[in-house]
C-alpha cells in the first residue's frame, strides 16, 4: 500500500503532509523515497554504471527519476517528524518494497515510476504538447543517460589515442558523437512503440505514454543526428562522421528490426556499443589503427556479458513481446557467449601492450578485475539462475568503467614511444614536431 | 475529455493489450487531409489493440495451462496449503518462453510488417498535415499584415 502524508496548511499540527504539485503534479510517498534512493544509489554510484550496449535500449534511462529525487529532497523534509505510529508500518512495506526491489533489479527503474504514478497514469491526459516538459521529455526520448556513457566511450577512445591531447577536438567529437546518439535512440524509441508499451521496462517511455507525437520524435532525431554527423565530417574528420553515420543505421535499422527476427541482433547490437571507442580513436588520430581495434574489440566483448546477464531476467517479457534473444531460444550459447567474451577481455586486455597502446602493467593491474567477472562469468554459465546472472550483470556495470580508468593510466607515454620507435630522429623536439598533426 | 479540448486524450493503458487508447478530435473545419490521417490513426489503434489484446490473452492462457500440466506432471497442486498459488521457477518457465515464442514468432513477422508500414504513413501524414497548416497559417498571417 502508498501511504499518503497530507499536511494541512491550516497550522494545527496534523501527522500527514500533502504532497501534490511537486514538480511533476506526482503524490509521492515516503516509502518512494527511500525507494528512489536505494534505487539511486544503486544505479548511480558510478557514473558510467549504466552501462548497456551504447545506443541499445537494454538499460532504460530514468532520467526523470534522477529529477524527481533533486527536486523532492527538499519536500523530504516535511516528511521527517512522522508520527511513531506509522512508522513501524512504513518500515515493514518498505521492507517489503526492497525485498521486491531485490527481485526485480533489472526493471528497477520501471517499478518505481508505477509506483508513483500509478495515480497519475490511470488518467486520461491531454495530449497536448507543455514546452516546459519538453526537456524532460526529449531527455528521456534520446536516452540521455545511455548517451552520456556512450560518449564517456569515445572520450575514452580518445584519450586513448597516441596523440598530443587537442581540447577542442575532443569536444567537438564528443558532441558530435552525443548528438548522433540521441538521434539514434530516439528513432528506436520511434520504432518500437507498441512493443515499448509492452514491456515492463520501457513502457514509460514518451512516445508510448503520448508526450510527443511521432512527427516531433522523428523531427528531433534529424535535428540531432544531422547536425552531429556534420558537425563529425566537417569539425574532426569525415572518417568519424563516417563511422558515426554507420553507426546510427546499424543501429536504427539494423539491430531495431533484428531484435524481432533472429539472436543475431546481439552481435550486431555488440558492434554498435564497440564503435564509439572507435570513433573517439579516429576522431584523435585521423586513422584506423590497430589501437583503435583493440578499443572497439575490448567493448564488443564486454556488451555480452553485460547484455546477456541483463537479458536472462527479462526472459518473459522478451517471449511475450517477440524479441528474439539468446536468453530465451538458445539459453545455453547464450551464457557459453557470455563467458567466452570474458576469457576473450582477458585475451584483450594483454594484447594492449604488443600494441603499444599500455604499457605491461595494464594486464597485469586489470587482471584481477578480469579474473572476477570470468569468474563471475563461469558462475552464470554454469549455474544458469537469477542470482548468477544478476551478479554478473552488476559486475559488468563497474568493470568496464574501471578496466577504461586503469587502461588510461596505464597508457603509454607519448614521450617513451618517441624514445622506443626513433627512426624519426634523435631529439625528443624532432619527433614531437613530425608527429604533430 | 471535456467538450471544449481542440486536442486528442490519450488513456491509462488499456488491461489486455498494454496500449493507451487515445480518443481523437475531430474538428468542425477538418480538411481531408486531416481526414485521412485521423483515420489512418484510429484504425492503426484497432489494429494494434486487437493484436495485443489477443496475443497477451494467449500467453497468460497458455502460460497457465503450462503451469498446471507442470505441476501435475510433478504431482502438486495449483495452490498450496496456504492458499497461495503455486509457481514454477523462472528455469522452469524458460521452456514455455522459448516455446511461446518460436510458435508466435511468423504471427510477429506479420505484425512487424504492418506495423512498420502503418507507423511510416501516418508518421508521413502528419508531416503533411503540419505542413499545409503551416502554409496556412502564413497566409492567414500575410493576409492580416496586408490588412
Amino acid at each position: 500500500g502508498l501511504f499518503f502524508w497530507h499536511l494541512k496548511n491550516t497550522g494545527i499540527p496534523c501527522h500527514f503532509v500533502h504532497l501534490c504539485r511537486v514538480a511533476n503534479d506526482r503524490l509521492i510517498t515516503f516509502q518512494y523515497f527511500n525507494f528512489l534512493k536505494r534505487m539511486y544509489v544503486t544505479q548511480c554510484n558510478k557514473d558510467l554504471s549504466q552501462r548497456a550496449k551504447p545506443k541499445s535500449d537494454s538499460v532504460a534511462s530514468p532520467f526523470r527519476d534522477l529529477q524527481q529525487l533533486d527536486q523532492e529532497k527538499k519536500v523530504i523534509h516535511k516528511i521527517r517528524p512522522i508520527s511513531p505510529v506509522h512508522q513501524p508500518l512504513s518500515e515493514t512495506s518498505i521492507r517489503n518494497e526492497v525485498r521486491e526491489m531485490k527481485s526485480a533489479a533489472e526493471t528497477e527503474d520501471s517499478v518505481t515510476p508505477v509506483r508513483a504514478e500509478s495515480k497519475e497514469d490511470r488518467q486520461w491526459k491531454e495530449m497536448k504538447l507543455q514546452l516546459k516538459d519538453l526537456p524532460g521529455i526529449l531527455a528521456r526520448l534520446s536516452k540521455i543517460k545511455l548517451t552520456a556513457l556512450v560518449v564517456s566511450t569515445a572520450s575514452a577512445g580518445f584519450a586513448m589515442a597516441p596523440v598530443p591531447f587537442d581540447l577542442t577536438c575532443f569536444l567537438i567529437a564528443s558532441l558530435g558523437t552525443g548528438l548522433a546518439s540521441c538521434a539514434a535512440n530516439s528513432i528506436n524509441q520511434f520504432f518500437e512503440v507498441p512493443f515499448d508499451s509492452n514491456m515492463n521496462r520501457t513502457k514509460n517511455r514518451p512516445l508510448v505514454r503520448g508526450q510527443i507525437s511521432p512527427l516531433l520524435a522523428v523531427c528531433f532525431a534529424a535535428s540531432c543526428g544531422v547536425p552531429g554527423i556534420a558537425l563529425l565530417t566537417l569539425g574532426v574528420n569525415p572518417l568519424t562522421g563516417a563511422l558515426g553515420a554507420f553507426n546510427i543505421f546499424l543501429y536504427t535499422c539494423c539491430y531495431t528490426p533484428l531484435k524481432r527476427m533472429s539472436i543475431a541482433n546481439t552481435w550486431v547490437g555488440a558492434v554498435v556499443g564497440a564503435i564509439p571507442p572507435v570513433m573517439g580513436w579516429t576522431a584523435a588520430t585521423g586513422s584506423l589503427d590497430a589501437g583503435a581495434l583493440l578499443l572497439g574489440g575490448i567493448l564488443y566483448s564486454w556488451q555480452f556479458p553485460h547484455f546477456n546477464a541483463l537479458s536472462w531476467g527479462l526472459r518473459e517479457d522478451y517471449s511475450r513481446g517477440g524479441y528474439c534473444m539468446m536468453s530465451v531460444t538458445h539459453p545455453g550459447l547464450c551464457r557459453r557467449v557470455a563467458l567466452r567474451h570474458c576469457l576473450a577481455l582477458l585475451g584483450l586486455s594483454a594484447v594492449a601492450p604488443l600494441l603499444d597502446i599500455t604499457t605491461w602493467t595494464f594486464p597485469i593491474i586489470s587482471l584481477p578485475i578480469n579474473l572476477y567477472i570470468s569468474y563471475l562469468g563461469f558462475r552464470f554459465y554454469r549455474d544458469a539462475d537469477r542470482s548468477s546472472s544478476r551478479k554478473l550483470f552488476f559486475c559488468s556495470l563497474w568493470h568496464l568503467p574501471l578496466l577504461l580508468l586503469v587502461m588510461f593510466t596505464c597508457k603509454k607515454s607519448f614521450l617513451e614511444k618517441e624514445d622506443k620507435g626513433d627512426l624519426l630522429g634523435e631529439s625528443h623536439g624532432r619527433a614531437m614536431e613530425i608527429r604533430l598533426p | 475529455p471535456p467538450a471544449h479540448s481542440h486536442n486528442d486524450w490519450i488513456g491509462p493503458p488499456d488491461k489486455h493489450s498494454n496500449l493507451r487508447p487515445v480518443i481523437f478530435y475531430v474538428s468542425p473545419e477538418e480538411s481531408p487531409l486531416e481526414r485521412r490521417l485521423r483515420e489512418a490513426r484510429q484504425e492503426a489503434q484497432a489494429c494494434d489493440q486487437r493484436f495485443w489484446a489477443r496475443h497477451n490473452r494467449a500467453f497468460r492462457q497458455e502460460k497457465e495451462e503450462f503451469i498446471y500440466s507442470r505441476l501435475k506432471a510433478k504431482g502438486l497442486k495449483m495452490r498450496d496449503e496456504t492458499g497461495q498459488k503455486a509457481t514454477l521457477n523462472a528455469e522452469e518457465m524458460a521452456d514455455f518462453y522459448k516455446d511461446f515464442l518460436s510458435k508466435n514468432f511468423r504471427k510477429h513477422m506479420q505484425y512487424n510488417r504492418d506495423w512498420y508500414k502503418r507507423n511510416f504513413t501516418i508518421t508521413y501524414l502528419m508531416g503533411q498535415v503540419a505542413l499545409a497548416r503551416a502554409l496556412r497559417w502564413l497566409r492567414w498571417k500575410k493576409k492580416n499584415v496586408g490588412n
